[in-house]
């Protein structure tokens, strides 16, 4: 066990000042082949939010649904940063990070028409994405409230390496958030308690600019200087574009390092876009044409097709190759989806428990239920 | 040395201490968080003594930061570590419904079973004395309400011992309701391990007259209410739920076949409480047997005053439950 008598920092509270990194500077890039895996995922994110819409047009998937184009860069940039065991949590425009954590996205559209094939066997549904496998611990549907888990999950993964047996795994939580969680309570006591306790957990602000209609400027204080909401817990902070996958990758790579070698949080705001609207019911009458113009033109897998092109030869056929290979990949997913049964009515009482309990049915104790006990 | 051990008596917060420690002892996944657990050796001091054997990486101190600090520990559980989280009381909990609503009690269900929550949630619930509307909170009626979450109430040391035991041992997150007004109560509790299983009632009292339901505290005024009916001839039988979630209202059931009459004495509020779940479940099981509807006492339907003279007259007592027992028994 670790030494428990140390001046510890969990219990002495001393890091009102930030420590100076310094270290930051940019990396440089991997591999041609890893830079068209980039590509090639964050097409594939933007051809199943296009199949989602259309899906979702034509009721195979209901309730809320929100869709991620224009922010691919951000998953794939950042998750590219990190270890594939590393801890990553989100909130409920989670599909980009499912498929960018590797989720074979038949299970997540499957997820999304209610189906047992789907990564939660369907009681989820488009907001609440959770993959073990892949470490995925959800998607999640209130604003904020998977901020104070990814402070936990960073708890879990320090309080493994230094109490439990077989640790010095050294991870790093990825905790992400829109803008609109700024104004909720929980994510400041997420970032407090990172702070105080020397969590090795990044905040990853996903600034599109909107909480549903209400711009930024409406909605939080220092909307143009964000780096003030982390510097008054301690905890530094870094804008990346969020619009240039490879500069993205240069720039967070090296906080993820820093993070997990210092062992503290990190605040970092990636500037973005949404394309479409807050949800499939959003008109977006709260911006303009022009607006949404603007920003389409600086479109991150435009802007990587152009940087590939230019600096590593690829050609205006391979994208395209590459671009008929998701589409196949989507089309499939969707197919195989609608193939996956929905699940059975006795899915309904399980997992309300690790017990066999089911429902309380008014008059007794719960029910057993009628299943194999799981190992 | 054998027989001390054997009639061994210690409080109420002893024996949680002794259940969280032996717990820890056994698991390093287990830990305690909340506010002045450790340095301060617990509000209460049911954690006294638990900073020097375990250290601060498993004694945690938190700010006053209750939405933070039960979701951080329900992103640890879900990591599968088992984090003991103390309220100082379940009235602030409040300000954490979504971490222990949404998340813990949910978590299991919309990750499709991937992701469990192994955590317990405990502290003082109920009235403490004159604390007045926002620190009186009993929670078991408006939180029993959600599936996914088991809920205990336990009314001696010996009981909070075996039951906080078992609730640490739980796969499920665990509410743990104890009470400010018990943590001083005595009772034997042995020094061999033991642990009581959920959704055993136990009857605390025999009796053929009237069968008595209640949970944690009001326990005890239900008791001292049976003393005093005995000598008015009415024979009551006092039965502890001890767990409100899984509920044993088969024990309950076969208590009011056998008397006939019921009061159940649940301390929050009427309104859509677990006091009304249990007369309704009786109703319906019991419908043949029972010679009267089943009679509830509860506390007033009114924020919980400050006034001594007010609170007292507030919770449910000992006049209450005679009243509702001899109006239940038809012997008024």
């Amino acid at each position: 066990m670790a030494d428990i008598n140390s001046e510890s920092a969990v219990n002495a509270g001393q890091h009102q000042t930030p420590k100076k990194s310094g270290k930051c500077s940019p990396v440089v890039l991997p591999e041609k082949a890893i830079l068209l895996g980039w590509l090639r995922q964050m097409l594939l994110i933007r051809e199943f939010e296009v199949r989602t819409m259309q899906a979702y047009q034509n009721r195979l998937i209901g309730g809320f649904c929100h869709i991620y184009i224009g922010q691919e860069a951000v998953a794939v940039g950042t998750i590219a940063a990190i270890n594939p065991d590393d801890p990553i949590i989100t909130a409920y425009r989670d599909h980009g990070y499912a498929l960018a954590r590797g989720m074979d996205p038949k299970h997540c559209m499957a997820e999304m028409f209610g189906r047992i094939g789907g990564c939660a066997k369907g009681k989820g549904g488009s907001m609440h994405m959770f993959d073990a496998a892949h470490h995925l611990y959800g998607g999640h549907g209130i604003v904020a409230g998977q901020t104070p888990l990814g402070a936990g999950l960073a708890f879990a993964t320090k309080y493994e390496d230094e109490v439990l047996e077989g640790g010095e795994s050294n991870h790093v939580t990825l905790c992400y958030l829109g803008d609109g969680a700024l104004n909720q309570g929980a994510f400041y006591e997420a970032m407090n308690l990172a702070g105080l306790f020397d969590l090795p957990i990044i905040f990853v602000l996903e600034n599109n600019g909107y909480s549903m209609g209400t711009s930024i400027e409406r909605g939080t204080t220092m909307a143009h200087e964000l780096r003030t909401k982390s510097e008054a817990q301690g905890i530094e902070y870094t804008m990346v574009d969020g619009k240039d996958v490879l500069s993205l990758y240069q720039n967070f790579k090296p906080i993820v390092d820093w993070c997990r070698t210092e062992c503290r949080p990190y605040f970092v705001e990636a500037k973005t876009y949404r394309y479409k609207g807050h949800s499939m019911s959003d008109p977006r009458k709260y911006r303009t044409k022009e607006e949404e113009n603007r920003e389409e033109s600086d479109d991150c897998i435009g802007n990587l097709s152009a940087q590939l092109c230019e600096e590593h030869d690829l050609t205006p056929d391979a994208i395209k190759q590459m671009t008929r290979q998701v589409k196949t990949q989507v089309r499939l997913a969707v197919e195989w989806a609608k193939q996956s049964p929905e699940p059975s009515i006795d899915e309904l009482f399980r997992d309300v428990y690790t017990d066999r309990w089911g429902p309380y049915t008014g008059t007794s104790k719960p029910q057993m239920l009628d299943i194999e006990e799981e190992a | 040395m054998t027989v001390a051990t054997n009639n061994r008596v210690i409080e109420y917060r002893e024996a949680l201490r002794e259940a969280m420690s032996e717990e820890m002892r056994q698991d390093e996944r287990v830990f305690l968080l909340g506010e002045e657990v450790a340095q301060y050796n617990g509000a209460y001091k049911v954690s006294k003594g638990m900073l020097d054997e375990f250290g601060s990486r498993r004694v945690i101190d938190t700010p006053i930061s209750e939405s933070g600090f039960s979701g951080m520990a329900v992103g640890a559980a879900m990591r599968g570590l088992r984090p003991i989280v103390e309220f100082m009381s379940w009235s602030f909990s409040l300000v954490a419904a979504d971490p222990i609503l949404n998340n813990a009690a949910k978590m299991l269900y919309m990750s499709g079973g991937q992701f469990g929550c192994p955590i317990v949630f405990r502290g003082n619930d109920g009235a403490g004395g004159q604390l007045a509307s926002t620190h009186s909170w009993c929670v078991e009626s408006m939180y029993a309400n959600v599936p996914g979450l088991k809920m205990v109430i336990p009314y001696d040391a010996y009981d909070a011992k075996g039951l906080l035991k078992e609730a640490i041992r739980d796969d499920n997150p665990v509410f743990f309701l104890e009470s400010e007004r018990l943590l001083s109560t005595t009772c034997h509790v042995p020094e061999e391990e033991y642990t009581i299983p959920f959704g055993q009632a136990l009857i605390r009292r025999q009796g053929t007259h009237c069968t008595i339901i209640s949970f944690g505290r009001p326990l005890h005024f239900c008791l001292e209410a049976a003393e005093e009916l005995a000598k008015e001839g009415i024979d009551c039988e006092v039965v502890d739920g001890r767990t409100i979630r899984p509920l044993d209202i088969d024990t309950m059931a076969a208590s009011v076949k056998k008397t006939s009459t019921c009061v159940v004495v649940d301390q929050s509020w009427s309104f859509a409480s677990v006091g009304s779940e249990i007369a309704s479940q009786l109703h319906a099981i019991c419908f043949e047997d029972l010679d009267n509807h089943v009679h509830r006492v509860h506390s007033d339907d009114v924020p919980p005053p400050y006034a001594y003279n007010l609170e007292q007259a507030y919770l449910p007592n000992t006049r209450k439950i005679c009243e509702a027992v001899r109006s239940a028994t038809y012997n008024t």
